[in-house]
């Protein structure tokens, strides 16, 4: 009793404020440190985005300037030869690129996945285009694809003469050509995610299969690859990032060209802001790469954090 | 006697299924072997022609075994082949891609891990919201930031140069590095903080004797996927420099743009290889961490 009375006097007796400067300056230390980060990146992703996105309403040409012009360089887009081709070549990319990455990458995981000797070597052969750039790659496939010093050339000298491959640089073909280097740069990735994928399965479930005499292949297609369909989708929305953001390896393989055949949307948008001179209707197309991958990103985020709340009611 | 008939017919099974084996062992082997040889071809190509002659070369096609040897394409793209004017190869560039990347990785790194430990480890209300928000950084396409960049960059006279395109990327990497490290620290048992701090320790204690000798394994992980990023990265480079002051990538599309003579593949081989390097050893010393980069932001 009296060692509480007591307590309670000191505290009163002392006459404290609150907690002292110090005390809270040790609380607030994380957010300080958070902040430098938290101001950069919210400049960055929203006042920049809200910038753009004025811009793109605005009559900007040369320079930046703030005449409110509503959609109209939305409206002046859509009118655009230049741009249908440059969103139509998107999706065609998209879709030879994706089911073509992902294709090959599954393949490689599984050949992989048979206790192959010398595994290590296998995956950094596979894998390391995705460690030099798209400039890269796009350079020396520019080569190979060049009718006069490249493959055409290579197969005419083994005696078959007349034998055409100018993939990059017919107008038509051309498409063909970044989807093939594209293809070949990332389907390591898609073999990385699917190998992580093969060994998370559970040894006990591909065992049973086994039991019941299942073969290799059913055992794939009816036992580990239902498994692992999330990093099948996971795969294809990271592709479809890639190539709505496609820039460096057109820039490097065709520029665009022959003509305007493989021009993409990044293309487009660096050649409205930097090479013509028309900001404005630049900016709106830039609305637009985001406009795309936010729709592909927002259901997906959604989906993700569903499937989390589910697997973590049922475990 | 029938116990060695049924040994015999055993045994007949056994070879016939270690044949079937052996040959989808064969399929498997063949297969590889060919991907791995569209893979590998190349990087070959790029290899071989850059020891390669001109005039060979040109005889021979790009696709060849090397019937001549010299070294001097490389001494010419490094330091005296001409890129529209100036005649200095890729030395300087490739300083300059070295600049942008050190420090650049070292910067948003260092910021990653901080911002990481205080959101996994001291949350605070709304603290999850933020997170949230920082990852839209990793989805922003740099087309939308191109005109903003521009203008900052030019109010803080950091246009053509590489002060500036370390800016772009410390603020653009924030959001990787952030991401990686936090979801590592979440892993971290939050009852290991909560006894250092009864013990007394503080906020940068804890960060310096628990937290960062936990940390290689990411800090690994995040350093060469940020080196490779930025090093490898075109956009920026080719928007908000030019000349002398581009960083790799960019001086290559110059260089092999400019196209008027005969194509000198030979010094050009030479220069794309120089501009590959960097990331590919960093690729081979640590492939294994460049992997887990790569797995782990798509698996959760």
């Amino acid at each position: 009793m009296s060692s509480i009375d007591t307590d309670v006097g000191r505290r009163t007796g002392q006459a404290n404020p609150g907690p002292s400067w110090r005390e809270r300056l040790t609380k607030a230390l994380p957010i300080f440190v958070l902040v430098p980060s938290l101001a950069a990146s919210f400049v960055y992703i929203f006042v920049f985005t809200s910038w753009t996105l004025y811009i793109s309403l605005s009559n900007s040409s040369l320079l930046p300037s703030y005449g409110f012009v509503g959609l109209d360089n939305y409206a002046s887009l859509w009118s655009n030869r230049r741009w249908n081709i440059a969103y139509s070549n998107l999706f065609f990319f998209s879709a030879f690129y994706i089911v073509g990455a992902m294709a090959i990458g599954l393949a490689l995981a599984i050949l992989i996945d048979q206790r192959v000797r010398g595994e290590a070597m296998w995956r950094t052969i596979f894998l390391y285009p995705l460690a030099v750039s798209f400039i890269v790659t796009g350079t020396v496939w520019s080569w190979l694809y060049n009718p006069v010093d490249g493959i055409q050339m290579l197969v005419r000298s083994l005696g078959w003469t007349n034998f055409n491959f100018a993939l990059a640089s017919d107008r038509n073909t051309a498409i063909y050509a970044i989807i093939i280097t594209g293809i070949w740069q990332s389907s390591g990735f898609a073999m990385a995610l699917f190998l992580a994928g093969l060994r998370s399965v559970d040894q006990d479930l591909i065992k049973a299969a086994q039991i019941d005499g299942a073969s290799t292949f059913r055992t794939y297609r009816k036992v580990i690859l239902p498994v692992i369909a999330p990093i099948f989708l996971a795969v294809a929305v990271i592709q479809i990032q890639f190539a709505i953001k496609t820039f460096d390896l057109v820039a490097a393989l065709t520029r665009g060209g022959p003509g305007i055949s493989t021009t993409f949307p990044a293309i487009y948008v660096y050649d409205l802001m930097f090479q013509r001179g028309q900001i404005g209707e630049g900016a709106a197309a830039a609305m637009m790469m985001l406009a795309a991958l936010a729709v592909v990103l927002v259901p997906y985020s959604f989906y993700v954090v569903w499937r989390h709340r589910k697997e973590s009611r049922h475990g | 006697m029938a116990d060695v008939a049924l040994d015999r017919a055993h045994d007949r099974e056994a070879t016939m299924a270690g044949r079937r084996h052996f040959a989808s062992r064969v399929i498997i082997y063949a297969l590889l072997t060919i991907f791995a040889v569209i893979y590998l071809v190349p990087l070959l190509i790029l290899v071989f022609n850059s020891f390669r002659e001109q005039p060979e070369i040109a005889r021979n096609g790009l696709i060849a075994f090397p019937r001549s040897f010299q070294l001097t394409a490389w001494a010419d793209a490094w330091s005296t082949y001409c890129i529209g004017g100036t005649c200095e190869g890729m030395r300087r560039n490739f300083m300059n891609s070295l600049w942008m990347a050190i420090p650049a990785t070292i910067i948003s790194t260092m910021l990653g891990a901080m911002n990481g430990y205080v959101l996994s480890k001291w949350r605070f209300r709304g603290s999850d919201v933020l997170f949230t928000l920082m990852l839209l950084g990793v989805f922003m396409p740099g087309q939308i930031a191109l005109m903003p960049w521009a203008f900052i960059l030019g109010k803080l006279g950091l246009t053509n140069s590489t002060y500036g395109l370390i800016l772009v990327h410390v603020v653009q990497g924030i959001s990787f590095t952030t991401l990686f490290c936090r979801n590592y620290y979440v892993s971290i048992p939050d009852d290991l903080i909560k006894a250092a701090r009864i013990d007394g320790a503080g906020f940068w204690r804890i960060f310096r004797k628990i937290i960062l000798p936990l940390s290689p394994p990411i800090l690994i992980v995040t350093v060469i996927w940020q080196f490779t990023g930025i090093w490898n990265e075109y956009l920026f480079g080719v928007v908000f420099t030019s000349g002398r002051e581009q960083p790799i990538t960019a001086a290559l599309v110059a260089l092999t743009a400019s196209g008027t003579n005969v194509r000198a593949y030979d010094v050009m081989s030479a220069a794309v290889l120089i501009g590959a390097l960097p990331p590919l050893l960093v690729y081979f010393l640590g492939g294994k961490y460049f992997v887990r980069g790569l797995t782990q932001g798509a698996i959760k």
